[in-house]
């Protein structure tokens, strides 16, 4: 082992033990925001007609409500470490299953997004910086600041209602049309239904994912055209760019060889972040699924940030004092 | 046919309280072989001018300029594919920061091999070799070693050679080296100063060396322009130039030279600043800080005599060859002399 890859893993073991406290810190706070809601779970579960006293107590020593909540918080850190966030409340069935079930989906759906921020971003940011100060910087620059701006829901609701709704070019909700049914292997709809050898199916999963995926996209596309717009201004300003130029390559290569590859750094870093935002299901993106947007009601029983407000499937957990499974959500959602 | 002909030169910034002038009606001619030195303080437009022939200068400048020709081509008119043809292969220039002068994403093999790739081709093996050959001829030990290196493995002395290698490895005509020792050691200076003057008498090159010390100029060039605020005040050939300045800021420069001041216990120095955008002075730029200036020089600005070759921007050029023999103040010890004193009698002993 030379002693430059020695470095390295010295390194990541440093900020792998970092990691510890954090976790601690997140299970607790997911912990306690869900046993700190009002209302009881068990006397809600029984619904209108009410329970006996002794049905009571057996519920809640079948779930551990009747335990002190440090042996409560314990108990729930030890099914988390062995991968069981225990049952929902509601259905009865695992809350890992739910949560693994949607989670391919919610990935689908952020990788295409990420991928729009990121095709067109980019290049937007760079030809701002090349026509520093001309009409086409200021569009860009603008449109950006219009884009992180937007509340999702409604800009959501904008596309649906003129792209689906008056012109009729994209699907409402689903992942994939009625017509097609494919057996889910990895859970990814575009890669299951080309497993299967369907084109059509698989175009009708891109179909159906376009406009998620611009909705998604706009926010992190903005984020990174103006990152890189900066960025690209100061390595342009460096005095190896001035080499560059100096040798006499063209301008073409002094931008995208030069410049852009110094300029990435930090722009990888901001799409790093959108990476982490976007996997974890922003509560405002999960307001485009209330506003019936199915795609995303699909992948968004994850995050329930209970502070601000939820996901749908987060959202409905509470409503329904679903309390294990909205926990495991807001475990994912930090 | 000089190389480098530029006459009226002039570069103006768009700043946000308006336009700059940052150098005004300069003229070069540099011949094949010839070794030039532009002197000036920090600010006066040395490399200004430079980057401007060479096509360096940010898109906030305006550059113009009457003549402005490389070899019978005139640059202004040249496409810019044509320009990049010259800049690098046949006119290359270095730069004062070597360190932060290297992209610091490749090697210096990349960094080489793309200069000759662009201007010479020929394939990646013949290259390589060339990159060896020229990392080895600007005195780079181990080469083989070096080649792989990225810029911050080296010295600022170390990157200064490769950006030589580099500049040099299209051969070509004209190397403009700005400012080249300023951010090196000492000791590394006159090395590298040493291997520029060597490469220049090898290949037959002209250089162009923009320095802003003296003693620099003394050791390596032919020609002196000297460079105040943007404006060339004085142009002449080195040896005349050190024994009779003309303008009263090169002898002001040369005054402060510490091997002209031996004996005295204070180095002269030049009061004040070059003026900038806002505290330009009317008249003369350089009356507020020059000994012998008058009303006149204050009021009027002065324009080159039509008979002088030096081209002296001055009122009261110093010492002028047919009044020698005339006891003009250039001939007296000017260090020591306190302006009081000398500076009434100026007005008198113009011929």
């Amino acid at each position: 082992m030379t002693s430059q890859t020695l470095t390295m893993f010295k390194f990541i073991l440093v900020k792998l033990a970092q990691l510890v406290p954090t976790f601690i810190g997140v299970t607790i706070v997911a912990f306690a925001f869900i046993r700190l809601l009002p209302g009881d779970p068990i006397l809600l579960m029984a619904g209108e007609r009410g329970i006996s006293a002794e049905r009571y107590a057996q519920l809640q020593a079948q779930f551990g409500f009747d335990r002190p909540l440090p042996v409560q918080y314990w108990e729930f850190l030890k099914g988390l470490l062995h991968g069981d966030l225990g049952n929902s409340l509601v259905t009865h069935s695992p809350v890992v299953g739910e949560f693994f079930s949607r989670f391919p989906a919610t990935m689908e759906l952020s990788l295409f997004a990420l991928a729009f921020a990121v095709i067109i971003g980019l290049p937007a940011g760079v030809l701002a910086a090349i026509r520093r100060g001309k009409t086409l910087d200021h569009t860009v620059v603008g449109i950006s600041l219009t884009g992180y701006s937007m509340p999702i829901f409604w800009w959501g609701l904008l596309l649906i209602m003129f792209f689906s709704g008056t012109l009729g070019w994209t699907p409402v909700s689903g992942r994939i049309s009625f017509m097609y049914f494919i057996e889910p292997v990895t859970g990814f709809m575009t890669i299951d239904t080309l497993l299967a050898g369907d084109w059509g199916a698989f175009l009708s999963a891109l179909h159906h994912l376009i406009l998620p995926a611009i909705v998604l996209g706009t926010i992190p596309l903005a984020v990174i055209a103006r990152q890189t717009r900066s960025s690209m201004l100061e390595v342009l300003g460096e005095d190896y760019v001035r080499t560059a130029r100096a040798k006499g390559l063209s301008s073409y290569r002094v931008i995208m060889v030069h410049t852009l590859r110094n300029a990435l750094i930090s722009v990888v870093t901001v799409i790093g972040l959108q990476v982490g935002a976007a996997g974890r299901g922003d509560p405002d993106r999960d307001d485009l699924l209330v506003a019936g947007h199915r795609q995303v009601d699909d992948r968004c029983d994850l995050a329930a940030r209970l502070p601000l407000g939820a996901g749908r499937s987060g959202a409905d957990r509470v409503h329904r004092d679903d309390r294990q499974s909205a926990g495991g959500c807001g475990l994912w959602g930090h | 046919m000089a190389l480098l002909d530029i006459a009226g030169l002039s570069v103006r910034f768009q700043t946000n309280s308006g336009l700059f002038t940052a150098v005004e009606n300069v003229d070069i001619q540099v011949d094949h072989g010839d070794v030039l030195s532009i002197v000036g303080e920090s600010g006066s437009g040395k490399s200004v001018s430079m980057l401007a022939t060479m096509g360096l200068l940010p898109w906030t400048a305006q550059v113009s300029a009457e003549r402005m020709a490389f070899d019978g081509q005139d640059l202004q008119q040249l496409g810019s594919r044509q320009r990049r043809r010259i800049v690098g292969g046949e006119m290359s220039m270095i730069f004062q920061e070597p360190m932060s002068s290297l992209n610091p994403c490749f090697t210096v093999g990349t960094q080489i091999d793309e200069m000759i790739k662009q201007h010479k081709g020929g394939s990646r093996r013949e290259r390589h070799e060339r990159a060896l050959e020229l990392l080895a001829q600007v005195g780079i030990p181990d080469p083989g070693r070096r080649i792989k290196a990225y810029p911050h493995q080296l010295s600022g002395g170390m990157s200064q050679r490769v950006m030589i290698a580099m500049a040099i490895s299209c051969d070509p005509r004209l190397l403009i080296a700005d400012e080249p020792t300023t951010a090196l050691d000492v000791t590394i200076q006159a090395q590298i100063l040493e291997l520029l003057l060597k490469l220049q008498e090898e290949k037959g090159m002209a250089l162009i060396l923009i320095t802003h010390d003296m003693g620099v100029v003394a050791e390596t060039a032919k020609q002196v322009i000297v460079q105040y605020a943007g404006r060339q005040v004085e142009q002449q050939e080195v040896k005349s130039l050190f024994a009779h300045p003309r303008h009263p800021y090169t002898e002001a420069l040369l005054s402060a030279l510490p091997e002209r001041a031996a004996g005295q216990t204070r180095l002269p120095t030049i009061p004040g600043v070059v003026p900038g955008q806002h505290d330009r002075p009317t008249g003369c730029l350089f009356n507020p800080r020059c000994r012998y200036a008058t009303d006149h020089c204050r009021e009027v600005e002065p324009v080159a005599a039509p008979d002088d070759p030096a081209r002296t921007l001055c009122h009261y050029p110093l010492g002028r060859p047919d009044a020698e023999a005339s006891a003009g103040p250039a001939s007296e010890p000017s260090p020591g002399v306190s302006p009081e004193t000398s500076s009434p009698s100026r007005p008198e002993v113009r011929p």
